[in-house]
């Protein structure tokens, strides 16, 4: 479980963060949703350090992050895994190569069990037999599911995932959510998925908070968001025609 | 760069010289990136070196007309000029535009592309692993191609002195033989130590720190040549004080 208190951050005089908190279980799928320049990227980066909040803190399991010195926060990061908006492989690196990184920098493995390790994670994603392909050679969808094969390679117990559906079809944008899902479940990750899209809200959103302008709004569950009277949610849940005319069904 | 530039270089400085995660893959790095700065130069330096040799040859031989000088002097200069000033300096010039350019868009693609946001993720100290090696790399590569470049300079001015008719082999021989001081040898290769140091750490450290996309990573390349030039010739004047 990942829990977060009284998060501030601000960039110079633009507060970003004001005051959030929350808790993550493990096993489920929780969203942090909200509009463009709502705050969600860099509340997931405080969390994961990237950015140091200026107040509040943040708990892996009972253990405080944020001030924890470099080569405590090291020993968290080695629990953690993360897909990034652009997936951000290593393009000097084959999908294998890619995968293997995380092995070869921290086990002390033979080779033939670090690639038995690369060829389970890519069984896992649907990506069998592409270890020899570089990322330039792959799909967008293809990547976010290398992408997930390495943050899964170390077995975390902290999965975090920013927008993994951006500049993807919506039927692939289905398969990576129900691949997250899966996961979460199937290894009792605590998983913390940043996005923006409603499929994946609808479909995935155990638990979801909502940020609008750097504050909490609302938090609760797929099955409770479409009946909340907050205008904000509202306004960014229905923006759609499609959603506004599909309101009176949910 | 300005003192707020210099404190974070030296901020990450300290965080490349952390203690590797596991020294057998930074072996690895070491080497590959040795086989980049050294054997990848070695075409270029070998040219630039050759022809620099040679035009300095004709050029002191223009210049010393006076009955007075034996042409013998002309080998004297040559080797002294290579070693102790062209070889290292113009050298290390050439190896951060071309090296010193690679590095910061390398380095800089990676930041902008959230590669070196993973590699944090994941519990590696970034700065060690991309940087420590390319520091490693130019500090001893560097130097070897500076001892080459003096080599081909001097042989250049042999071939360039000689083909003109401007000095005859055995003058240029006995020029270059005569009150060779070995200490201009390693006066030549402080500096290419210094130097090796500088092209790999500056374009790093601009590449490390970029923030944007495709244009910054540019200019941060190019800033990265042109700070790392100006301080080759600055530290070339401080180290060229001190040792002699």
């Amino acid at each position: 479980m990942i829990e977060i208190k009284d998060i501030h951050k601000s960039f110079g005089s633009n507060d970003v963060l004001i005051g959030i908190s929350g808790k993550f279980e493990a096993g489920v799928t929780n969203l942090i949703i909200g509009g463009s320049g709502s705050g969600k990227t860099t509340l997931l980066k405080c969390m994961i350090g990237l950015h140091q909040p200026e107040q509040g803190s943040v708990e892996y399991d009972g253990r405080e992050f944020t001030t924890m010195n470099f080569e405590e926060k090291i020993e968290i990061r080695k629990e953690i895994g993360m897909l990034f908006q652009g997936s951000a492989l290593f393009d000097s690196m084959t999908v294998e190569e890619n995968i293997m990184f995380p092995l070869n920098m921290f086990t002390e493995q033979s080779h033939k069990e670090k690639l038995e390790r690369v060829n389970f994670c890519l069984d896992r994603v649907n990506l069998e037999g592409k270890n020899k392909l570089f990322p330039a050679e792959l799909s967008g969808g293809m990547k976010k599911r290398v992408g997930i094969a390495r943050a899964i390679a170390m077995n975390p117990k902290y999965l975090f995932v920013d927008e993994p559906n951006s500049g993807l079809d919506p039927k692939t944008s289905i398969v990576i959510d129900e691949l997250i899902k899966e996961i979460t479940e199937e290894y009792n990750t605590t998983t913390i998925v940043v996005t923006h899209d409603m499929n994946s809200v609808m479909g995935i959103g155990d638990y979801i908070l909502f940020l609008h302008e750097g504050k909490k709004f609302w938090e609760g569950s797929n099955k409770d968001i479409a009946h909340t009277d907050i205008e904000e949610l509202n306004d960014f849940v229905f923006a759609s025609r499609f959603m506004k005319a599909a309101k009176g069904k949910f | 760069m300005n003192f707020t530039n210099f404190g974070k270089y030296l901020l990450l400085l300290k965080a490349v010289f952390r203690r590797p995660e596991k020294f057998r893959i930074y072996l690895k790095a070491i080497f590959k990136q040795m086989d980049f700065i050294g054997v990848g130069s070695l075409g270029l330096i070998s040219i630039i070196s050759t022809f620099i040799g040679a035009v300095m040859t004709l050029q002191i031989a223009f210049q010393l007309v006076s009955d007075f000088i034996p042409k013998t002097i002309i080998g004297s200069v040559n080797r002294d000029s290579s070693i102790l000033e062209l070889s290292p300096t113009i050298s290390a010039i050439v190896l951060a535009g071309k090296i010193g350019s690679a590095i910061s868009s390398e380095i800089g693609t990676m930041r902008v592309s959230e590669q070196i946001d993973a590699l944090e993720i994941m519990g590696i100290n970034s700065p060690g692993y991309l940087i420590l090696p390319k520091i490693i790399a130019g500090i001893t590569m560097v130097p070897i191609l500076v001892i080459i470049s003096m080599f081909l300079s001097i042989t250049g001015g042999y071939i360039g002195g000689t083909l003109s008719g401007a000095v005859t082999p055995a003058e240029y021989m006995q020029g270059i033989t005569t009150d060779f001081n070995p200490y201009t040898i390693t006066v030549a290769l402080v500096k290419a130590f210094v130097f090796g140091f500088i092209i790999t750490s500056v374009p790093a450290y601009e590449g490390f720190y970029v923030k944007g996309g495709a244009l910054e990573v540019a200019q941060a390349s190019t800033r990265a040549v042109v700070v790392s030039c100006i301080s080759i010739l600055a530290c070339d004047y401080i180290v060229t004080q001190l040792l002699l």
